[in-house]
């Protein structure tokens, strides 16, 4: 062994510790049995996985996985464009807008929830809006729907989309949009016909960096979104912290874990192919 | 030449750009709203300016109690990830085979993975294991997440430098270890500190998995602040929030000055130039 394979010990060591043994103790637990207190026995059964699977579940797989999906579109158009203007902007503006784009998302997610709340809230600019130009409204439905949470999880995920798509416009060689320009295409054709086919890899990379993400979400559902709109990140969680049904909740995460990794599999396949 | 490649570039169309302002208005206005909130305060008569929200939150001793557990716990993970990152990063450097297959690997699924996954995988090892939760599982959650952060930051310094350097080093007698310690840490160390203070930022900023791991008792601020939020908004909330705002904010122009956030696109743009010159030849 050599010094530098010194030097790598510990962080190999920390990521078998704390981050490749928990995840099989999650495999694992998934295919034990619920105690009766709400501990975890260790009887194997498939039981949690066939549960994950009856109609409840699968109905909020899907109303999650929809979700991530507008999200994901919504960042890709929103993404697409800004870095287009980004990009092409000035190289001080360039830095001013990156700055912008990126200061939000490295502040709290707490907070900004807690900023949207106070938008819409009671004594929010929102609400004395509306009361002033005397349209009427429904205070609750105001302050918890879908709405808000796809806004929530937009403005947190959106920098995930911009920072790879910024990326690769900084790279791109503009020459080829003037060369289009010259040959009499609109600028909107040469987005789809000329950007987008050489962006192709920064956009999954950023749709992927973006739906992982969002899939899971927990907080932003569970606080823009009110009792009603139960999704999958709030089942998991409901499972580990308050319904104590561990194996369940397990199985559950496992689910998403395959599915995400297959997700990413599909990617790198894809890179693999266009390399050649 | 730079400028020359910077000259280049048509305009997007408007709408373009009335988007990238739209959207960086929804990004910014909650918050600035939320601001002035906790900055002003209802008379019977009218609105007028205070600082009572703030005096409010500074005189809470659970608040404050919160604030140490989260410098406490952000101080030691940042410490811990800064140390075993840093090592990891010149461990990689010129390494091959087997160990840099598996921690690249791990560091890449530690980044990838959804948090909610990350939060109970460490929830259940700590009750397998029969950890006590309190503010060392805290610490070790946050140094997980962390250390590939560190890895990103200090890595992306070494990639660009110059290995000549070591060479020279090596060449005039200087061991592997004398070489790291003289020549290659003094030049990774603006990076360092850019990971130090992202790991920081990071683990100050983080809700989710410090509210799966920590112990009855032990909150942190971003903790505290949702338990709070669930009851309703307030403008002691308000000063709270901006309070925690403009800390990271601090935290931010510092981890941005340490230059260790522009490497990332300096060396993409640096090998554009280089492709354009190439072309140009």
């Amino acid at each position: 062994m050599k010094l530098r394979d010194f030097f790598l010990l510990p962080a190999a060591l920390w990521f078998t510790v704390f981050i490749l043994l928990p995840l099989l103790i999650v495999v694992i637990v998934s295919f034990a049995t619920r105690g009766t207190y709400g501990g975890i026995e260790w009887s194997w059964t498939l039981q949690n996985y066939s549960r994950a699977f009856s109609p409840t579940y699968l109905g909020i797989f899907l109303e999650s996985f929809q979700l991530a999906l507008v999200t994901t579109v919504v960042c890709l158009v929103l993404g697409v464009l800004i870095s287009w203007a980004m990009a092409t902007a000035s190289p001080k503006l360039r830095q001013v807008y990156l700055m912008a784009i990126v200061l939000p998302f490295l502040t709290n997610l707490v907070i900004r929830i807690y900023a949207i709340r106070m938008f819409v809230g009671a004594e929010g600019p929102l609400q004395a809006g509306l009361e002033l130009l005397g349209i009427p409204f429904d205070p609750y439905a105001l302050t918890q729907n879908k709405v808000l949470v796809l806004y929530g999880m937009v403005t947190t995920y959106l920098p995930f989309m911009v920072l790879p798509l910024y990326g690769a416009f900084e790279k791109f060689d503009f020459s080829l949009v003037e060369a289009a320009q010259d040959l009499g295409a609109g600028l909107w054709k040469i987005l789809f016909s000329v950007i987008l086919p050489n962006l192709k890899t920064a956009l999954w990379a950023g749709a992927l960096l973006v739906f992982i993400p969002s899939l899971g979400e927990y907080v932003i559902p569970d606080l823009l979104g009110g009792a009603k709109n139960m999704l999958y990140g709030n089942l998991i969680t409901e499972q580990f912290l308050k319904s104590r049904d561990w194996p369940f909740g397990a199985a559950l995460s496992v689910l998403m874990m395959v599915l995400l990794l297959a997700m990413a599999a599909l990617f790198r396949l894809r890179e693999a192919r266009h390399d050649k | 030449m730079t400028s020359n490649a910077e000259r280049r570039r048509p305009a997007a169309p408007r709408t373009a750009t009335v988007v990238l302002w739209l959207t960086l208005l929804l990004l910014h206005t909650p918050i600035v709203v939320m601001i002035v909130g906790a900055l002003i305060e209802k008379k019977p008569t009218a609105w007028s300016w205070t600082l009572r929200w703030f005096a409010e939150v500074i005189l809470d001793q659970a608040l404050m109690d919160a604030l140490v557990n989260s410098l406490k716990v952000g101080f030691a993970a940042s410490v811990f990830s800064t140390l075993i990152g840093t090592a990891a990063v010149v461990g990689l450097y010129r390494s091959a085979g087997m160990w840099k297959w598996a921690v690249e690997g791990l560091s890449v699924v530690s980044l990838i993975f959804p948090e909610i996954v990350f939060a109970l995988s460490l929830l259940s090892l700590f009750f397998v294991l029969k950890f006590e939760l309190g503010l060392l599982t805290v610490v070790i959650a946050h140094v997980s997440f962390s250390i590939s952060y560190v890895m990103m930051t200090v890595g992306a310094r070494l990639a660009t430098l110059d290995r000549s350097y070591e060479d020279a080093a090596r060449d005039l007698g200087a061991s592997e270890w004398q070489s790291y310690r003289t020549v290659v840490l003094p030049l990774l160390l603006p990076s360092i500190l850019g990971g130090f203070i992202l790991s920081f930022l990071l683990s100050f900023d983080d809700f989710l998995i410090t509210y799966f791991v920590n112990g009855v008792g032990k909150d942190t601020l971003p903790v505290k602040l949702y338990t709070a939020m669930k009851l309703g908004v307030s403008p002691k909330l308000n000063a709270l929030s901006s309070l925690m705002f403009v800390m990271t904010l601090l935290a931010l122009i510092f981890f941005f000055r340490s230059s260790a956030f522009r490497v990332f696109f300096e060396s993409g743009r640096r090998t554009h130039g280089e492709n354009t010159k190439k072309e140009n030849s």
